[in-house]
């Protein structure tokens, strides 16, 4: 952190920030923190979107943020930092446009690409605190591995439907006493395929709006060194319920960062830790696919074919190309529905769960007529039938 | 009864119960309940030595608590057991 006592507020800022100013936990003191604090967000989703509008607005000093994606129509429900017409756009290039527009009075640091094992510790050592809005486990153990090496406070924000988690991974409190970080709460992430994903689940708008916002009052507790972060802890959320819970995090001692046995030195290949790239790539390859353009020369050709859609009924409510509806988890029950004597299209949304549902009837019940359909109903709606919605 | 809460991504093998009720007066027995109530939902709670799975936390209250060393920790009337997943997002790009 830059050193705050050289910092000064300009009469702008001391308008801007007059009613930060008159709370005597913050005044002068803690508003120069905040204007000499630095905070790299990574992402900017729903999460990333209230996060970053109140840490903008709040004066903190220097803001990076970290996303490789663009605006998608997808997004509007829960990133209320982008409209329509960004549709297209880079998110960075965005976000900082608008936080600008909120604060001119301090700097906004983009970076367009993907945190990696490669640029993560490059990135993140500039920084006083990271907050995590990702959506995808291997970037969230990369984030609390690359703080824990870096020794950097991690605000950890997470959603699912209508719940949501958040903790201050990684605080070295005044004592001097690190806590736990995301390792010690879970060793490790669920197997892909064994926790229903997240097509299959989607999320209230307003949720992200609720927990990011929480991160963002953690980040500005931290820069400017008031009140108790939520470290050591975890607070649940259920908006649905409007259950709420605080539950305490215990240090693992098998952890292999800051347990008594250290085996992680430095960063790893995430993909692969999470079981998202590597072996899991060599089992697509087992299945057979059907691009959509094939698909469709099959069906003006007449030919005999069944087509399976193994996506969720509320999903066929939204779109559907006229398959027969057999939910993945109720493929292998419904085995007996589904021809050897013709060929077969499976799919879902984009072709992962399809594919599962291949590899899981290929290998219990001996089927070799089953083709995957590449790209899912996403890929027909958009090179095949436009009229077919997105979602 | 105690009462145990079941998080979303863990419901579609509840018939979508958020909770379930239990007479048991013992942790390993709650969970033994919620494991013949609902089959599915064994593989992704415990592992083959019958381990919690380490993408979920089990909470007695606040405190965390392991069926295997704890299993004999009554519980009573007012008990709330939580089931706490690690979740990614809302927003993940596996489809």
């Amino acid at each position: 952190m830059s050193k705050w006592t050289e910092m000064k507020l300009s009469n702008e800022e001391l308008a801007h920030y007059s009613r930060h100013l008159t709370i005597p936990e913050i005044g002068v003191e803690g508003q120069k923190k905040l204007k000499a604090g630095k905070v790299l967000a990574v992402g900017t989703g729903g999460l990333g979107a209230p996060m970053l509008q109140y840490l903008a607005a709040a004066g903190v000093g220097t803001i990076g943020i970290v996303d490789f994606d663009k605006v998608e129509a997808s997004n509007l429900h829960r990133q209320i930092l982008f409209g329509a017409s960004d549709i297209g756009r880079p998110k960075v290039e965005v976000a900082k446009e608008r936080l600008q527009e909120i604060n001119p009075h301090i700097t906004i640091e983009t970076y367009e690409t993907r945190l990696t094992s490669e640029n993560a510790l490059e990135i993140i050592k500039n920084y006083d605190v990271v907050a995590d809005g990702t959506d995808n486990f291997p970037t969230r153990y990369l984030i609390n591995d690359a703080t824990v090496m870096l020794d950097k406070p991690n605000v950890h924000g997470s959603i699912f439907q209508f719940e949501g988690q958040i903790s201050v991974f990684n605080y070295t409190g005044k004592n001097g006493d690190r806590g736990p970080n995301y390792r010690d709460l879970f060793p490790e992430p669920p197997p892909p395929g064994l926790v229903p994903d997240c097509a299959e689940a989607g999320v209230l708008g307003v949720l992200p709006g609720i927990i990011g916002s929480l991160q963002a009052s953690e980040v500005i507790k931290i820069l400017a060194g008031i009140g108790e972060p939520l470290a050591g802890k975890l607070f649940l959320f259920d908006a649905l319920h409007f259950r709420t819970q605080s539950v305490t995090i215990k240090k693992n001692r098998d952890n292999p960062l800051t347990g008594e046995n250290p085996s992680i030195t430095e960063l790893i290949d995430y993909e692969v830790f999470c079981g998202v790239g590597g072996n899991g790539r060599d089992e697509e390859d087992e299945v057979s696919e059907i691009t959509v353009q094939e698909f469709k020369t099959l069906l003006d050709r007449g030919e005999d074919v069944q087509v399976i859609d193994v996506r969720e009924p509320h999903e066929y409510d939204i779109a559907h190309i006229g398959g027969e509806l057999i939910p993945l988890n109720t493929v292998s029950d419904n085995a007996g529905k589904i021809r050897r004597d013709a060929k077969v299209v499976v799919h879902c949304k984009a072709g992962t769960r399809s594919a599962k549902a291949i590899r899981q009837l290929q290998e219990a019940y001996g089927f070799d007529n089953l083709y995957n359909l590449q790209g899912g109903i996403l890929a027909w709606s958009k090179e095949i039938d436009q009229e077919v919605p997105q979602y | 009864m105690a009462t145990i809460h079941i998080p979303t991504p863990l419901r579609k093998f509840t018939n979508q119960n958020r909770i379930l009720e239990t007479g048991k007066t013992t942790l390993s027995g709650a969970i033994e309940h919620l494991v013949e109530e609902h089959p599915g939902i064994k593989k992704n709670l415990l592992d083959d030595n019958g381990h919690i799975r380490s993408y979920i936390k089990i909470y007695v209250g606040d405190e965390e608590v392991d069926p295997l060393e704890n299993g004999t920790l009554e519980i009573g009337e007012e008990t709330e057991i939580s089931i706490v997943p690690a979740i990614a997002g809302g927003t993940n790009n596996e489809y």
